[in-house]
């Protein structure tokens, strides 16, 4: 076994007391760790904890940070905080399952093209190649456009049945140089069958790979997310931070200093989401590839 | 397996005529401009149909929808609902489906995009020439800056590795490229527009003050400037940075390079090995990042423009998806698709030309 397959085979399951050490010396990725399960308490458990009160009090319109208010009131005086409290969740969750979907996808046809070759993988290649010279976000809008889209599930199937080029071609890519490893030339000679060699020999060693990716796509979900509701491509049903700030932005928040909280609420708490998950996965990225630490 | 057979000169020599042959075969197909343009042209295509094809097989498509709310609202008769809809579609519903496949195509390269819904008596197509423009001059601009900003503070950074401007760099960089565009754009306005009072944020509304007339005068040129300025600050904001960290991470991968030992080794001076040998191939990953960055731009001009009420092509894609104006979405979105492959496209090729490895390999 050659050093190269040891070290990926380390990287596996069994291994996350050694990334998690490897991960407390990383100071940014170690912070942004912990600002995505602050932001995943805050979207989930939060709402059952905290005392959030949605009620509209037209005395209350757009009052200033307070003790009782501690982000202010928006312009129906609604607490915002509470707003803010409640509005994560359905946007996490729409982005964790386009993820999800683009992800199969990358992974189920990626593998296949790297494993079938010849015509399979030059027509997979080719669709690949087109969805990604179209400009993504015209295309998820005009698709959006013609869909009306109803409710979340739909919102992260069009998300993820966009957005896995990119992934596929990494994947396949990758499997084509773990199928030339030693590893799995080995299984390939002792007649493991495909599905063993593709599930058990190749799938874990792409692993921590697959998890980066992941992430990655959770925030381009987000980002095309937050797009289309504030473009007002999704209906406006459930309240989430792309809904309060597509309604503070049609409000007028923005141009008044006294209404800024109303619209800067939801702008930070989606901007240090992508930021705290794009941190911690750099650090992942740079934990599992050496040669980005030494790079440096 | 033992015997090695004998091969005759026959043999042989139909073996090279083959090979001679291939090869003057692969000269044309693989002619990586000519294979390069035909991929363009095979893309435009491919969206072209699909276009055409989410129109007419789309469950509840906006033409049926058309027509049926043209009969039940103004009591007009079938077929006049479906001339109207023909005009505005530049569709017509009563000709067999590869006829109007076939109608649609050739009204496309007459330029025929069709009408608008909402705006009555204005033709996509004079949309896009009206728009389009403002959307190229303001993207095409912040491209070059942020290229040119990327390549220079990438090569500082690799030269000067661990000082403050590299970590400064590296942390902006990383903020503006996690942080969706379109929020640094409302960050943009609130902070400086509203909170510190730079600028005026309702007169740059726009693409011109009103007042100014188009033409090659200083005037137009500052103007259009102005009214540029915003979107084009985000744009570069948002992609200097990727572009200075592939500089650098790039930069440093050729200083390691044999051929600068031995330019260095032979007494040459270090800016003439800086920009001779150094730059020069470290530059090269950039464009293929260009194809990237182009899409990423224009795509995100939708939601730019719309903020800043920058009066190009994305704002109008974005009041019509908002409106729910087909022909105008479809033309649009056909046009700005066209844009990108024609920028990859040139992206392409002028890499290749820098660096002929790419044409070889194919």
């Amino acid at each position: 076994m050659t050093t190269r397959a040891q070290a990926m085979l380390a990287n596996s399951w069994n291994s996350i007391g050694i990334t998690w050490k490897l991960l407390r010396r990383n100071r940014a990725g170690f912070i942004g760790f912990w600002a995505v399960v602050f932001f995943l308490l805050l979207a989930y458990v939060g709402p059952l904890v905290l005392p959030v009160n949605m009620t509209e009090n037209v005395a209350q319109i757009y009052q200033p940070p307070s003790w009782h208010h501690l982000l202010g009131t928006d312009n129906e005086g609604r607490d915002i905080l509470s707003e803010i409290v409640l509005g994560g969740g359905g946007l996490i969750g729409v982005s964790f399952l386009a993820a999800a979907i683009s992800t199969f996808i990358s992974i189920t046809f990626g593998a296949l093209a790297a494993f079938v070759g010849g015509r399979t993988d030059y027509v997979i290649l080719g669709i690949t190649d087109i969805i990604l010279t179209i400009p993504q976000f015209p295309l998820l809008a005009v698709l959006a456009g013609f869909v009306r889209l109803s409710n979340g599930a739909e919102l992260a199937a069009l998300l993820g049945l966009l957005s896995w080029p990119t992934l596929l071609r990494a994947v396949r890519a990758e499997v084509l140089s773990l199928r030339e490893q030693d590893f799995v030339q080995s299984a390939r000679g002792l007649d493991l069958g495909t599905t063993h060699i593709i599930f058990r020999e190749i799938l874990p060693n792409m692993f921590t790979y697959i998890a980066i990716n992941f992430i990655i796509g959770m925030t381009g979900a987000m980002y095309a997310q937050v797009a289309l509701i504030f473009l007002g491509m999704v209906p406006l049903a459930q309240a989430n931070w792309g809904v309060m700030l597509s309604l503070a932005w049609t409000q007028g928040a923005a141009f008044y200093s006294g209404s800024l909280s109303y619209i800067l609420s939801p702008v930070i708490a989606i901007a240090l989401f992508q930021l705290a998950l794009i941190t911690f996965n750099r650090s992942l990225e740079e934990i599992f590839n050496p040669r980005l630490r030494t790079e440096g | 397996m033992s015997q090695a057979s004998p091969v005759s000169e026959e043999q042989v020599s139909t073996a090279i005529s083959a090979r001679k042959r291939r090869s003057l075969f692969s000269l044309v197909v693989g002619n990586y401009a000519l294979q390069r343009i035909g991929r363009a042209v095979f893309i435009i295509y491919v969206v072209t149909t699909v276009t055409f094809f989410l129109d007419r097989l789309m469950p509840g498509n906006p033409i049926q929808v058309y027509v049926n709310n043209m009969v039940a609202q103004y009591g007009i008769s079938y077929n006049r609902a479906l001339q109207m809809a023909a005009s505005l579609f530049a569709i017509n519903l009563k000709e067999p489906m590869l006829t109007q496949y076939f109608h649609y195509l050739i009204g496309l390269l007459h330029g025929n995009l069709g009408m608008s819904l909402l705006s009555q008596g204005t033709s996509v197509s004079s949309m896009i020439v009206q728009y389009l423009p403002w959307t190229l001059f303001s993207v095409t601009i912040s491209l070059f800056i942020s290229f040119v900003l990327g390549v220079v503070l990438g090569m500082y950074m690799a030269y000067r590795r661990e000082t403050l401007l590299d970590h400064v760099v590296s942390t902006l960089s990383s903020i503006f490229h996690s942080v969706p565009n379109y929020l640094t754009a409302i960050m943009i306005i609130v902070i400086f527009g509203v909170e510190l009072k730079w600028f005026q944020v309702g007169q740059m509304r726009g693409d011109l003050s009103p007042g100014v007339a188009p033409g090659f005068t200083l005037t137009f040129v500052g103007n259009a400037l102005y009214h540029a300025m915003l979107p084009i600050i985000t744009y570069v904001l948002t992609t200097a940075g990727t572009w200075a960290l592939t500089m650098r991470s790039s930069t440093i991968r050729t200083l390691e390079e044999d051929y600068v030992l031995v330019a260095r080794s032979r007494g040459l001076k270090d800016r003439r090995i800086a920009l001779a040998y150094v730059g020069r191939n470290s530059i090269l990953p950039l464009f293929a990042q260009l194809t990237i960055a182009v899409g990423f731009v224009v795509g995100g001009s939708v939601l730019i423009e719309q903020i800043f009420v920058y009066q190009g092509i994305g704002w109008v894609l974005g009041n019509a998806i908002n409106q729910r104006d087909y022909p105008v979405m479809q033309g649009v979105f056909l046009v700005i698709t066209c844009s990108v492959v024609v920028a990859n496209l040139l992206a392409d090729l002028v890499y290749s030309k820098l660096d002929p490895r790419i044409r070889i390999k194919g």
